[in-house]
């Protein structure tokens, strides 16, 4: 490090402002980055660490606010500049072309004429002195993830950068290779490269980070040194502790279990899945159980195995009002009582480009009696999708226009009415609000607790700790695709829920040791 | 730039429709510049192309004649299509359809039954459909690609038409010709109306247009190939199988092209012959897309591209045009109606700033 640089930032941002319809991304963000720092931005999904980060790497920009690189006001209209200027980055999914080399991607990946003989002995002198192994002629598609990642880290050292970001690096590592980029950053931050390290793991930025910026809801909320903190502290700033005590309805475990999950393992066959490893929980009639966790730790697949659309192997991992369900698909499980609302709205849940009344056949049809020997029933179709719309507010000019014309919280309202109005015995709903307006949620949220108080059960996948106090009964997390035991709302507070969140290996163990506090 | 292209916010319903139109103008302005170059009066050519082929009755049957392929396969076609299963192997459907349901009457030539047809349709049909269940079976089982896979099969089946037909379906009292012997009445299509050739297959190409509109829009088969055309993982989340649809829409096309097939062999050509059709399994996924994957526009379409079939043997007749004139031109209708497609989702701008200079 550079003493006399050691005063002038290498990054300052004052008052980074950048707002989408809808919704304020980054409100007046201040960060200070030192020459040699490894500075962690902390937050949770959604808290505008993605924007913050575009706007520097030149990919957005910030509608108000400046930014100093080296003491200079700059402005960085894209990452070409951006890269010009000494800026690197490495993001979460890599752009490699699979059937090319390694010197062949790294040069495709940068700017001007590459002499591929002079870019080899580059790779492997870089590749060396940073304890990066690369062998520059193997082809991408038989390299591991970690080496994959390595690519693009060689890429970026390649332009000296003088700051290097690096988004959520370990979300597709192994602990052994997390360890290993480890050692090279702080071999980086030695020679006076600064790093801005993104990630919701404490442990990690503990161990790795000198200072920490923490936002939540686009707010910029403090900036400490971690290795002063504890993961509690941590987890406190990112989640916030202004969580309203929920008022709680009624006796959580009196009705019979509904909804039962034993032993559900399932093995991912996407590229970035989550494993399931052996999920137990029990839903009971007018209970609502919320299942916590940072997005990317086997929501998408828990969700998509109590839907049907992927079978489990063994019957009996899920029961549902006593019957074994876990080789059934979707429709037979509707027909048994079943609903969902996944995550995706456009997409998934209902089909942008058709239309309203399409969209409420698709998954009704059985349940609503639409089909008239194999005829579909155009009449009571419409009829559903009107009710549908009268009942759950939905704003539409009419039942004719496309979901995709509908905004995302009408679109919210039109999936969770179709699956309501279903009258379902057990509902598993997929992050209920998400990019929902303040009135659609409170709507949305009553909904769920009405249909709960009517003798059903539901499950509430979100990562929205403020929604999931709001409503549960109770709370378990899910972490690195297995689920903590779970707890009563009175009996477990934000920060032990942060805390196992932030992912350890024996969740289980971890709540009993949290009990013993 | 003069002009900036940017994105509707809705795609537009009109320019659905409008396209075709847009894309047929285009077409018929660059064909008179092509006849100029060729040395032809354009208004002379575009007369023997488009309305010299209509002039009589008899003519006028003759364009459904050609069109009854066309809208077969099409129409089988259409519904892969909206499903985002890409069956390019019509034409390889179509000549299996025709060696599978023929195969009867080269095996029973006696034969006087009144069965004998209908059976020979059904046999098209599954002809057809079981080539067409290769490339779902490699599809399903493998993830190989049906472009791929149905197009090569399409010369697999040409050349073992060719090979039948060398040797044991020739006619023995043929001269040697490679030829089979022609249909017995029992094995013909009947026509329609007197002095034409139009025939029976006319019929059941009408029937699934028909048939087909109904399904895409009040069936539920129909339901799921357009959800999981449109969006797979909300058909995945509705309960529909997408291996179901592949298999559904491929063997359903395989069927119709297999029955268009048949309806070539019993009906105009009345005897196998090495060359069945030209190109109506390829010129049908023209068809398909100028009728914009709907069963009334593929009806229409059909007698289009079957008007410049007719077109062209009277251009090539009375102009001496070559016969490739006919493939150059519907090579244009497909080139400028995907060009024009895009107005489906963008719209130009004039660009403001740059007027104000000029």
């Amino acid at each position: 490090m550079n003493d006399s640089e050691g005063a002038t930032p290498q990054l300052e941002l004052r008052g980074i402002t950048k707002a989408y319809p809808g919704c304020l991304a980054n409100d007046h963000i201040d960060l200070k980055i030192m020459p040699g720092e490894i500075h962690a931005l902390l937050g949770e999904n959604g808290a505008g660490k993605s924007t913050l980060v575009k706007i520097i790497y030149g990919v957005l920009e910030a509608d108000e606010g400046e930014i100093f690189w080296a003491g200079n006001s700059v402005t960085i209209p894209n990452p070409h500049s951006a890269r010009k200027i000494g800026i690197g980055m490495v993001f979460q999914h890599f752009s490699l072309f699979e059937a090319m080399t390694v010197t062949e991607n790294i040069a495709l990946g940068m700017s001007g004429r590459q002499d591929m003989k002079a870019l080899e002995r580059d790779i492997i002198e870089i590749s060396n002195s940073y304890g990066l192994p690369l062998e520059p002629n193997r082809q991408v598609y038989t390299l591991s993830v970690g080496e994959k990642q390595r690519i693009e880290i060689v890429r970026c050292l390649l332009q000296n950068p003088k700051l290097l970001i690096m988004d959520e690096p370990t979300s597709v590592l192994t602990p052994q290779e997390a360890d290993k980029m480890f050692e090279t950053l702080r071999r980086l931050s030695h020679e006076g490269v600064s790093i801005l390290y993104i990630s919701h793991k404490l442990d990690e930025i503990k161990a790795l980070c000198h200072k920490a910026t923490i936002l939540r809801g686009g707010k910029y909320i403090s900036e400490c040194d971690p290795t002063k903190e504890t993961a509690k502290s941590l987890a406190e700033m990112m989640i916030g502790t202004d969580l309203h005590a929920p008022e709680h309805h009624e006796k959580p475990d009196s009705g019979p279990v509904r909804l039962k999950v034993s032993n559900l393992s399932i093995n991912a066959d996407a590229e970035f899945g989550v494993d399931l490893n052996a999920i137990n929980f029990e839903v009971r009639s007018g209970e609502i159980f919320g299942i916590a966790g940072v997005a990317g730790n086997g929501q998408i697949e828990l969700l998509s195995a109590l839907s049907g659309e992927t079978t489990c192997s063994d019957a009996e991992a899920i029961t549902l009002d006593g019957e074994h369900i876990g080789r059934l698909g979707p429709n037979p499980r509707r027909d048994l009582g079943l609903a969902f609302v996944p995550e995706d709205r456009l997409g998934h849940g209902s089909v942008p480009e058709m239309m309203l009344t399409e969209n409420a056949f698709l998954s009704g049809y059985s349940r609503m009696a639409l089909l008239n020997s194999g005829f579909i029933n155009n009449g009571s179709t419409a009829e559903y999708a009107k009710e549908i719309v009268g009942k759950f507010d939905v704003r539409t000019p009419g039942i004719y226009h496309t979901a995709s014309s509908l905004s995302g919280g009408n679109l919210q309202k039109f999936i969770v009415g179709r699956e309501v109005l279903q009258k379902p015995d057990v509902i598993i709903i997929a992050h209920p609000t998400w990019g929902v307006d303040a009135g659609a949620a409170a709507f949305i949220h009553q909904t769920l607790i009405d249909l709960a108080e009517a003798g059903a059960a539901i499950v509430v996948i979100s990562q929205d700790l403020d929604e999931l106090f709001a409503i549960s009964n109770r709370i378990a997390v899910i972490a690195e695709g297995r689920l903590s035991v779970a707890r009563n709302l009175n009996e477990i507070s934000v920060e032990e829920i942060g805390v196992l969140m932030g992912g350890t290996h024996e969740t289980a163990e971890k709540a009993e040791a949290l009990n013993a506090i | 730039m003069l002009f900036k292209i940017e994105k509707r916010p809705e795609p537009s319903k009109s320019m659905v429709y409008l396209t075709p139109i847009i894309a047929l103008a285009l077409t018929v302005l660059c064909s008179i510049i092509l006849f100029e170059v060729l040395g032809v009066n354009p208004i002379e050519a575009l007369y023997q192309f488009f309305i010299a082929p209509l002039n009589t009755t008899y003519e006028f049957s003759e364009l459904f004649v050609k069109a009854t392929p066309l809208m077969l396969c099409a129409i089988g076609l259409s519904v892969g299509f909206r499903a985002n299963v890409w069956n390019i192997g019509a034409e390889g459907q179509l000549t299996m359809g025709a060696i599978v349901g023929s195969s009867l009457f080269i095996y029973f030539p006696e034969t006087d039954s009144v069965f004998l047809l209908p059976a020979m349709i059904i046999l098209g049909a599954v002809g057809g459909a079981a080539w067409a269940a290769i490339p779902a079976f490699f599809k399903t089982r493998f993830n190989a690609n049906e472009i791929l896979t149905s197009l090569m099969l399409v010369y697999v089946a040409l050349l073992l038409l060719s090979l039948l037909i060398h040797g044991p379906w020739r006619d023995p009292a043929g001269f040697n010709f490679p030829e089979s012997q022609t249909f017995s009445e029992s094995a013909d299509m009947p026509i329609l109306i007197a002095g034409t050739r139009m025939h029976f297959g006319t019929l059941l190409a009408l029937f699934a247009v028909l048939g087909a509109w109904v399904m895409m829009a009040r069936t539920l088969i129909g339901f799921q190939v357009k959800v999981i055309g449109e969006a797979p993982r909300a058909g995945g989340y509705a309960g529909f199988s997408q291996k179901k649809i592949i298999w559904f829409s491929l063997l359903f096309a395989g069927a119709l092209a297999g029955v268009a097939g048949l309806s070539e062999v019993s009906g105009p050509i009345d005897q196998v012959v090495p060359s069945i059709s030209p190109g109506y399994g390829f010129t049908a996924i023209i068809v398909a897309f100028l009728g914009r994957l709907h069963p009334v526009g593929i009806f229409f379409a059909s007698l289009l591209m079957a008007l410049t079939y007719l077109g062209g043997e009277t251009a090539q007749i009375n102009l001496g045009l070559p016969v490739a004139v006919t493939g150059v031109f519907q090579g244009m209708v497909l080139f400028f109606l995907l060009a024009c497609d895009v107005l489906v989702h963008y719209r130009f701008r004039l660009n403001i700033a740059r007027k104000a200079i000029s």
